[in-house]
């Protein structure tokens, strides 16, 4: 994407990243995806909707910088602009934190339907980070959704609770109730696959889990300790040294952008005497 | 970088000492908030900012930037207002 982009109109996609189970790697996607389409040059914003359980700032970096937040936006005590968070490393990302609160009903549909009216004015991509489960929070941030990536780990519990999600996007959002809508585009994101364990059987393939789930695959990131490493320094992994599951990342965002891209899954490199003399990690 | 660099053991502030870091002057933080009075108290104080700027120039909301840096020694609080070019023309 080129930078007269910039003066095109705003694409003003939402897309959630859900999934259901929690811990299955939904902020840590988040975090790599809104950060690697604003790396293409995209005006990105990344919301968290974990009410409660404000992470994602802490993930992207900002968590110093947090002042407003999207509660405050709804209650009116402060203007969206002034809850925005410009990310310092791109001048196209901004972070929306969640609150602290503990009233979980300070989250209204019509809040939420407002400030993304707002944000899709300036924004290409809208990224909401849903919290886990199935309650208020989760049913928001997919709600107003025009794309959806499912975050699944291979792994049963994560499989069911993914086709559990997959059913709600068709049939409890705006897209599903409104007639003639197209539905939401809804692709699965499989994360922390260890192509070791799949290999000796351990764990269950891509092939498996598609052939469950039936829907097209965004892409397929693997068990990576760059992972850790990113959310320690507060870096989106695909801002932070290249590694394998930050390459995986930047194919799925490739692909969210509409360009098709052949799948590969991966491999995390083992360190070889060069890399470690040099101090490179994988 | 020399050769052997690798050998001096912490190249590099340790990623683990850099999160360590980060959780404590976030939860001092939130700790100290956390069911107090002051709590939350951002909103209110912009509030009472720009009332008190309006008694002598009309100013919108949207003119207030508020900015925080939160550290472990101290933090800055960055107040931004924008003032209209003719002060005539009421707050919106
Ligand atoms: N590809 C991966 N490789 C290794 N660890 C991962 C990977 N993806 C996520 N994790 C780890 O899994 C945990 C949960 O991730 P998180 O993104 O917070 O999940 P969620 O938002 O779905 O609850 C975190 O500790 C994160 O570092
Ligand atoms: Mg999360």
């Amino acid at each position: 994407m080129t930078t007269e982009a910039k003066n095109n109109p705003p694409l003003g996609r939402v897309i959630v990243i859900t999934s259901g189970k929690g811990g299955v790697g939904k902020t840590t996607s988040s975090a790599a995806i809104s950060a690697g389409l604003a790396k293409k040059g995209f005006r990105t914003v990344v919301i968290d909707f974990d009410v409660g359980l404000r992470n994602l700032d802490m993930i992207m970096g900002c968590e110093r910088r947090v002042v407003f937040d999207f509660i405050n936006v709804i209650q009116g005590d402060a203007k969206l602009k002034q809850a925005l968070i410009k990310d310092k490393r791109l001048d196209t990302l901004s972070i929306l934190p969640t609150s602290q609160t503990r009233d979980k009903d300070a989250l209204t549909k019509e809040g939420v339907e407002q400030i993304l009216n707002e944000l899709k004015t300036e924004f290409d991509y809208i990224i909401c980070d849903s919290p886990a489960g199935i309650e208020r929070g989760a049913q928001l941030a997919m709600y107003f959704a025009d794309e959806a990536v499912v975050v699944t780990n291979p792994e049963v519990s994560s499989v069911r609770d993914s086709d559990r999600v997959l059913g709600l996007l068709g049939s409890q959002t705006k897209r599903a109730e409104t007639d003639g809508a197209e539905p939401i585009k809804a692709q699965v994101l499989i994360t922390r696959y260890d192509p070791s364990r799949v290999e000796i059987g351990e764990m269950m393939t891509v092939e498996d889990v598609l052939e469950i789930l039936a829907v097209p695959l965004l892409g397929v990131i693997p068990e990576s300790k760059a992972i850790l490493r990113a959310s320690n320094v507060g870096t989106p992994v695909v801002l932070d040294a290249p590694s394998a599951a930050s390459e995986a990342y930047e194919d799925a965002v490739i692909r969210l952008t509409g360009t098709e891209l052949e799948m590969r899954i991966v491999g995390e490199r083992k360190p070889g005497l060069f890399q470690r003399l040099f101090g490179r990690t994988a | 970088m020399s050769l052997f660099d690798f050998i001096r053991k912490p190249r590099q502030p340790k990623s683990a000492q850099t999160a360590k870091d980060r959780l404590q002057i976030l939860l001092a933080h939130e700790r100290s908030r956390e069911g107090s009075p002051e709590a939350d108290y951002l909103p209110m104080l912009q509030a009472d900012i720009v009332a008190a700027i309006r008694k002598y120039v009309a100013i919108g909301d949207k003119d207030v930037e508020v900015r925080m840096e939160r550290g472990d020694q101290m933090s800055s609080l960055e107040i931004n207002i924008e003032l209209p070019k003719t002060p005539a023309t009421k707050a919106g």
